[in-house]
């Protein structure tokens, strides 16, 4: 059972997402912020800018960069001397950065970014899908993705926490939907500075760039090594999967909010129809699962919050009872006619007990709207997979015919 | 003075790039941390689980060493580290006026305090002699080879000192591996200053130029003697200090001939044309700086 929010009404104010998340960066004490900007992202890092200007976050350098690039490399240099970093970015910037995430994740180097997610060009859209980050999934990074405010807020010091983990030592994406969630204002608690001090111990790694003990980081490796060095990073992207499950408990401990682990469920403990999603779409889904309910639609949402690691276990434990599974995807892998979390679940299932129908939409690409009536007419067409078996097996919703 | 690039790396006898290494390690002095790109330096000194370097290095990508070494300054900063320790990035001449032109860029307009050394060897060798920013007119590449029609490639070297010097750095300094008092007392002066400052050195790279592995230094030195390459300090921009030639100046010919990479200038119809405007190359430094 998912323990119950203690969230202290009186505590709360209502701040932009974005201003959220620089607070909640703010009280985790970083040494290196380095970032570039680019809409949606853009209002963090002013965010954290004026923090600076008013002194207001000591023992931290702030590099204003010259290229997206250049703000995830120059993390890789602070990251390596020790000190704890951020970045935020999204869309074109992320992609820019492609070739450095393999390299922070390599290096095992725990940097922290907030991904305001938004669609990639082109054609050119600063609306909000979860292409970017997914068009990285690979890269070696946590993925963690955030159904509102409050939850990207306090998922920041998670991250921390997380990804320097002397068994983890991997780096981290946050991803907040753009705008959705960038640019909105909510009520929301804001990190506690002494809680947060009490939640996130100071980053003191074992390996450093310090001239008293020289070290080589970034060597290369033929093949009687490179192998190994893989097979490691896997390892601990597996070790991650507790360990983002035991952070969101200590978490709870420390401030008394839970937004589940690695994934979490609402209203799926007898549901026939199963919803996944990952981000903000979460929350409508929620809204029209509780009208449904009140018509006897036994319909439930499966939120992942871990993209990468993947959980497979939680997934098919979550799923197993339910008749079919449908899955929302804010992406596509184009060729595939699919998207990733689709595929992702399709593969989890394929080797088990579990033999439940799963089918795919791909919804809400460049910040097109994601009605009420969209969501219930996706659970209207499960319904009809539960008598009829699957006759799409993935496909495009809102389609503007017209328009082709 | 003691070596902090350790003996028992992996780069061709004769290695240009492994005495830059040293020399700019003996300026900079062992309270340092180096940053280097990929390329020659960083294949031949890194093979895991070995390593060469007796200071603190990290290598990232082609590309970013200086946007690693604002971090790495900046991190140094933050943590209250900065006092001596000098932040010292070092990159081949394809790392520094290709694909590393942004990064390095940016820090220097940043101002981060670090030193930037290009070790000049004026191809990509790493990837098999590829010809680069660097690459001297006329000089015989794997992609800018000498035919029946073309002597090679076909630009000037791109002026990266100037180009430093106009981002407002400090102190930008040309030296030459063939000059190792030289190299190391500029790099020395460079680490020393507040600010970003930028060392140039020319090194000649046996394999890719072509010459017996013996002549590394020979070659380099020829370079300035015939005002090819020219030693001098800027300060704010402005030059300071030229290290003259006297009488002593060189033909380039007798430079060219001691390279394989140069050997179609003596073999073409034309090719004395040719060989003649590398002389005006050399005689406008002569005039320019002053030699
Ligand atoms: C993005 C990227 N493109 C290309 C390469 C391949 N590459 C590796 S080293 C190198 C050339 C290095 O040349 P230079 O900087 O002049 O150093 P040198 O090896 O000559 O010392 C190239 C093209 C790479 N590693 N990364
Ligand atoms: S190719 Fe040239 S620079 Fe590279 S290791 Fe050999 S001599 Fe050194």
């Amino acid at each position: 059972m998912a323990p119950e929010n203690k969230l202290d009404k009186s505590k709360m104010v209502v701040v932009e997402g974005s201003y959220a998340v620089a607070h909640a960066v703010k009280v985790c004490r970083p040494n290196v912020i380095s970032a570039y900007p680019i809409t949606p992202q853009t209002h963090i890092v002013e965010d954290l800018s004026q923090f600076m200007a008013d002194g207001e976050i000591p023992n931290c350098e702030y590099i204003n960069v010259e290229s997206e690039f250049s703000a995830l490399s120059a993390l890789v240099g602070s990251s390596a001397a020790g000190a704890r970093c951020y970045s935020a970015t999204t869309s074109q910037g992320l992609e820019l950065m492609h070739e450095v995430l393999f390299n922070v994740a390599g290096m095992r180097l725990p940097v922290m970014m907030t991904i305001a997610n938004r669609a990639v060009s082109a054609p050119i859209s600063i609306w909000n899908d979860h292409q970017d980050a997914i068009s990285q999934r690979d890269t070696g990074w946590i993925q963690l993705y955030a159904e509102n405010t409050q939850e990207i807020s306090d998922m920041t010091a998670q991250a921390y926490k997380i990804s320097e983990d002397k068994d983890i030592l991997l780096p981290s994406m946050t991803c907040m939907d753009g705008f959705i969630l960038s640019h909105v204002y909510e009520p929301v608690v804001l990190l506690e500075q002494d809680l947060t001090d009490e939640f996130l111990p100071t980053y003191e790694p074992d390996h450093v760039l310090d001239p008293k003990n020289p070290v080589s980081f970034g060597a290369f490796a033929d093949p009687n090594y490179y192998t190994e060095f893989r097979y490691l990073q896997e390892q601990a992207m597996q070790k991650a999967l507790k360990k983002i499950e035991d952070v969101a408990n200590e978490f709870y401990d420390v401030y008394g909010r839970y937004y589940g682990g690695l994934i979490d469920e609402y209203r799926t403990d007898d549901a026939d129809i199963i919803i996944m999603a990952m981000g903000s779409i979460v929350g409508t889904i929620k809204d029209v699962i509780d009208k449904l309910r009140d018509r006897n639609v036994k319909v439930g949402v499966l939120k992942v919050r871990s993209f990468r690691p993947f959980p497979v276990e939680a997934i098919k434990n979550a799923v197993k009872d339910a008749k079919v599974v449908v899955v929302l995807d804010k992406n596509i892998s184009l060729g595939l006619n699919e998207g990733a979390l689709f595929t992702e679940t399709k593969s989890s299932l394929y080797n088990t007990d579990v033999r439940i129908p799963v089918v795919g939409y791909m919804i809400g690409h460049g910040g097109r709207d994601i009605k009420v009536d969209t969501i219930e007419k996706i659970i209207d067409e499960a319904t009809e997979v539960m008598k009829t078996g699957i006759k799409i097996e993935s496909q495009f919703t809102d389609v503007k015919e017209e328009l082709l | 003075m003691k070596s902090l690039l350790a003996p028992g790396h992996r780069g061709c006898a004769g290695c240009c790039d492994a005495m830059a290494a040293k020399f700019a390690l003996m300026g900079a002095g062992e309270d340092c941390i180096v940053i280097n790109p990929t390329g020659c330096l960083e294949v031949m000194t890194t093979p895991f689980p070995e390593t060469a370097w007796e200071v603190p290095w990290v290598h990232s990508l082609f590309e970013n060493a200086a946007a690693v070494g604002s971090g790495v300054e900046a991190a140094l900063k933050a943590l209250g580290k900065k006092e001596k320790t000098k932040v010292l990035v070092m990159g081949g001449d394809g790392a520094t006026l290709d694909i590393g032109m942004r990064s390095i860029s940016g820090a220097f307009e940043r101002g981060h305090d670090l030193t930037y050394v290009c070790i000049d060897n004026e191809a990509y060798m790493n990837t098999g002699v590829q010809r680069s920013g660097a690459t001297p007119y006329n000089a015989s590449t794997t992609t800018s080879p000498a035919g029946k029609v073309s002597f090679g490639n076909n630009r000037p070297k791109k002026n990266m000192p100037a180009i430093m010097a106009a981002h407002g750095a400090p102190y930008v300094a040309t030296t030459s591996i063939g000059f190792p008092k030289d190299m190391i007392k500029k790099v020395a002066t460079a680490t020393e200053i507040e600010g970003p400052t930028y060392i140039h050195a020319h090194a000649p790279c046996t394999t890719g130029w072509g010459f017996d592995t013996s002549k590394t230094v020979e070659v380099a030195k020829m370079a300035v003697q015939t005002g090819l390459w020219p030693l001098y300090e800027m300060e704010d921009g402005e030059v300071t200090k030229v290290r003259k030639l006297g009488k002593n100046i060189k033909p380039v010919e007798d430079y060219l001939k001691m390279q394989r990479r140069f050997s179609h200038l003596f073999k073409m119809e034309g090719g004395a044309e040719e060989i003649a405007k590398i002389q005006a190359i050399a005689d406008k430094n002569i005039e320019v700086y002053g030699l």
